[in-house]
């Protein structure tokens, strides 16, 4: 199988702390890639490593065939208008209306005419249901809608690669099914490939055609959604079913209660 | 041991600052002679520019009616009110028009340059931006950077005419100087290389460091509430306390020496 | 955001500075007459030029004709030079002229006074890079003062 997206032995450091520990990570031409783990595990800074917006210690990121950590700044420039991502905020531009915003990739890459952006941006915003809110600003959307008109922007220019940063977080369960059916139904339409990173497991769980689990800086169980569910895998079971003490402990490494309260002054 | 480590620290903190600034300054320069961007600069403009205007007006013909009144009864004393035209004049181009229309700049614009840009950085709108392959250095730092530098000698311009207006309107209606004498005298001791010409230098100078600090403070900053608060204290701080120290040295190199 | 009214703002903007900078330069500002238009150079030499400063007019009946370009001291005999710019308009002063360093008013600032002297056949007129030999120094408060002492002094003896 193709792979759109490789990762390679990768090792991240922020300051001392270690974030990736010697990860490896495929993702498949056309396919849903999940991504999953508790959070604070640094499940965007993987994007943004696949990005080139951060810069791995060890280890390799490859774009299609082309290593991502070693482009010149021109080249990953051009690299990255095959690339969107969708930002758990939406990160839509505030001062610019719905029209505006998914027509700005438009008008910064390409020469079309503003007919043809029109045209474009219509059926975009068609796409994910929001032809009707064009002329809205940013600030009059709520949370939902706000996150499908930035997938209306991240799919302007017919990305290859599409990465979902916490599509689901703080949706409420309508919007979820939304958005779960958009990307779905884009990757498909468009011969998308899609990296969705999220810790929502069920949702992921209907949609992703191959799920990677990370926890403790390193991919703890890979599969399809069946391959997962029946893992014997301790960790990944706690995950998926939320347990709330197992392999990731409940308490964030502390020296011993007792020890720290009687032994403190001695 | 403690207080030296804690003074390089800080050394090293702010070197490295001003390192970035400079790399940062440096990338939207490069990154700005595109003719599309236009647009944008004069939105800018606006944004810095006009929505400064009022503020600059207002304090401009106070400080010119001030400036009369208090020049008047000193001036009387020795009974040269009529070189109450060049003093309103000289001290306007020279020193009040460039520093006070810089300090209200930084109030006005400044801050509101950097707590922009820290939303946007804490949004993730920058993020968004790099993703897209537009670079924020070109998109966003560099229109608003050539907006201050063009906006504040163009307010200190009119700061300073329309001090001279006030000063009139005290000195001149009010007071009774004579109108002839204001002007004139005005015009025989304002030079136009010497005095306005120096003064617009002084304002570029200022709009470079409060525009540069505002930006890359915003640039800079940390991506939360408390982060873009306290940014937007330093713009404030840091861009006054500049203007004052380097309207000190611009001036002994303009005035000081004969 | 209104394009249009952007633009129109931006505009009164322009405008607005367009004004201020035709304020200060027709009714505030004085275009050098020594920087503008040709000039040619004459040297005069004082005793002491008191608060005479560069930029300081040159004028001729209240006329300004030009303006003092620089200040240095002879270094052999020890005596300020005066460098003068006078307009090329204003030329033909003989070379019997006096200049004299004077003060506006009582507080003014000062000047060069430049009186034309006599023209009769056998003196030529001055040009550019001569000296004027007829000079009379600035007054110096202090030392008019100390003359006045003086003289008190001698009538009460």
């Amino acid at each position: 199988m193709d792979h759109l997206v490789e990762v390679d032995n990768l090792t991240f450091k922020r300051a001392e702390r270690i974030i990736y520990d010697g990860i490896s990570l495929k993702v498949p031409k056309g396919k849903i890639t999940a991504v999953m783990g508790p959070s604070g595990i640094g499940k965007t800074t993987l994007l943004r490593l696949i990005g080139g917006q951060l810069t791995p210690d060890e280890g390799d990121v490859r774009f299609d065939g082309q290593s991502i950590v070693s482009m010149s700044r021109k080249s990953l420039y051009e690299t990255r208008r095959r690339m969107s991502m969708l930002f758990q905020s939406g990160a839509l531009f505030t001062d610019m209306s719905v029209f505006d915003n998914v027509a700005f990739p438009l008008r910064e890459h390409t020469e079309l005419s503003e007919d043809i952006i029109a045209t474009i941006v219509a059926l975009k915003l068609q796409a994910v249901g929001l032809r009707g809110a064009a002329q809205l600003m940013p600030s009059e959307l709520s949370g939902g809608m706000a996150r499908r008109a930035a997938l209306a922007r991240a799919i302007a220019l017919d990305p290859d690669l599409i990465m979902y940063d916490e599509p689901f977080a703080g949706q409420d369960p309508i919007s979820m099914g939304v958005l779960v059916k958009l990307i779905r139904e884009l990757n498909d339409a468009l011969n998308l490939t899609s990296i969705v990173v999220t810790h929502d497991v069920t949702e992921v769980l209907t949609i992703a055609d191959y799920i990677y689990i990370l926890a403790d800086k390193r991919v703890i169980g890979e599969g399809t959604a069946q391959e997962i569910k029946e893992s014997d895998s301790e960790l990944v079971q706690q995950f998926l079913k939320g347990k709330a003490d197992g392999p990731v402990p409940f308490h964030y490494p502390a020296p011993d209660l007792k020890a720290s309260f009687l032994g403190a002054d001695k | 041991m403690q207080f030296f480590q804690s003074v390089g620290a800080n050394t090293i903190g702010k070197v490295t600052a001003i390192g970035r600034a400079a790399i940062m300054l440096f990338g939207a320069l490069v990154a700005m002679p595109r003719l599309k961007n236009v647009p944008l600069v004069i939105k800018q403009l606006y944004v810095v520019g006009v929505q400064s205007l009022l503020i600059i007006m207002v304090s401009g013909l106070f400080i010119g009616m001030v400036m009369a009144l208090q020049g008047y009864t000193i001036l009387v004393g020795y009974g040269a009110e009529g070189s109450l035209g060049p003093m309103v004049a000289l001290s306007l181009l020279r020193e009040l028009g460039p520093v006070v229309t810089a300090l209200l700049f930084a109030g006005r614009a400044g801050s509101a340059l950097t707590a922009e840009i820290g939303l946007m950085k804490a949004t993730e709108q920058l993020s968004s931006l790099e993703m897209m392959a537009v670079d924020p250095l070109r998109r966003i730092v560099a229109p608003r950077f050539w907006a201050g530098m063009l906006a504040m000698p163009m307010l200190a311009l009119i700061f300073s005419a329309i001090g001279i207006l006030g000063g009139h309107l005290v000195g001149v209606d009010w007071l009774g100087v004579d109108a002839g004498s204001y002007w004139s005298i005005m015009q025989s001791t304002v030079d136009w290389n010497q005095d306005v010409i120096n003064g617009v230098i002084k304002s570029l100078v200022f709009a470079l460091v409060v525009t540069w600090i505002a930006i890359f403070k915003g640039y800079d900053s940390i991506p939360t509430s408390e982060g873009i608060s306290k940014a937007t204290t330093e713009t404030v701080v840091y861009s006054s306390l500049a203007v004052l120290g380097l309207d000190f040295v611009l001036t002994a190199l303009m005035f000081g020496i004969e | 955001m209104n394009k249009y009214k952007t633009e129109v703002m931006v505009g009164v903007f322009v405008m607005l500075t367009i004004g201020a900078l035709l304020l200060l330069a027709l009714k505030v500002a004085n275009q050098t007459v020594a920087t503008e238009g040709d000039t040619y150079t004459l040297y005069a030499k004082f005793d002491n030029i008191g608060g005479l400063k560069p930029r300081s007019a040159v004028k001729v009946g209240g006329v300004t004709v030009g303006r003092v370009t620089s200040i240095t001291l002879d270094q052999d005999d020890f005596t300020p030079v005066v460098e003068l710019s006078i307009l090329n308009e204003y030329n033909g002063f003989p070379e019997t002229s006096s200049v004299s360093i004077l003060t506006s008013g009582l507080l003014g600032e000062q000047y060069v006074g430049f009186q034309p002297g006599f023209s009769f056949d056998g003196v030529a007129n001055l040009q550019n890079g001569d000296y004027l030999q007829d000079t009379k120094s600035a007054l110096v408060l202090e030392d008019l003062i100390g003359q006045f002492l003086f003289n008190r002094g001698n009538e009460e003896d």
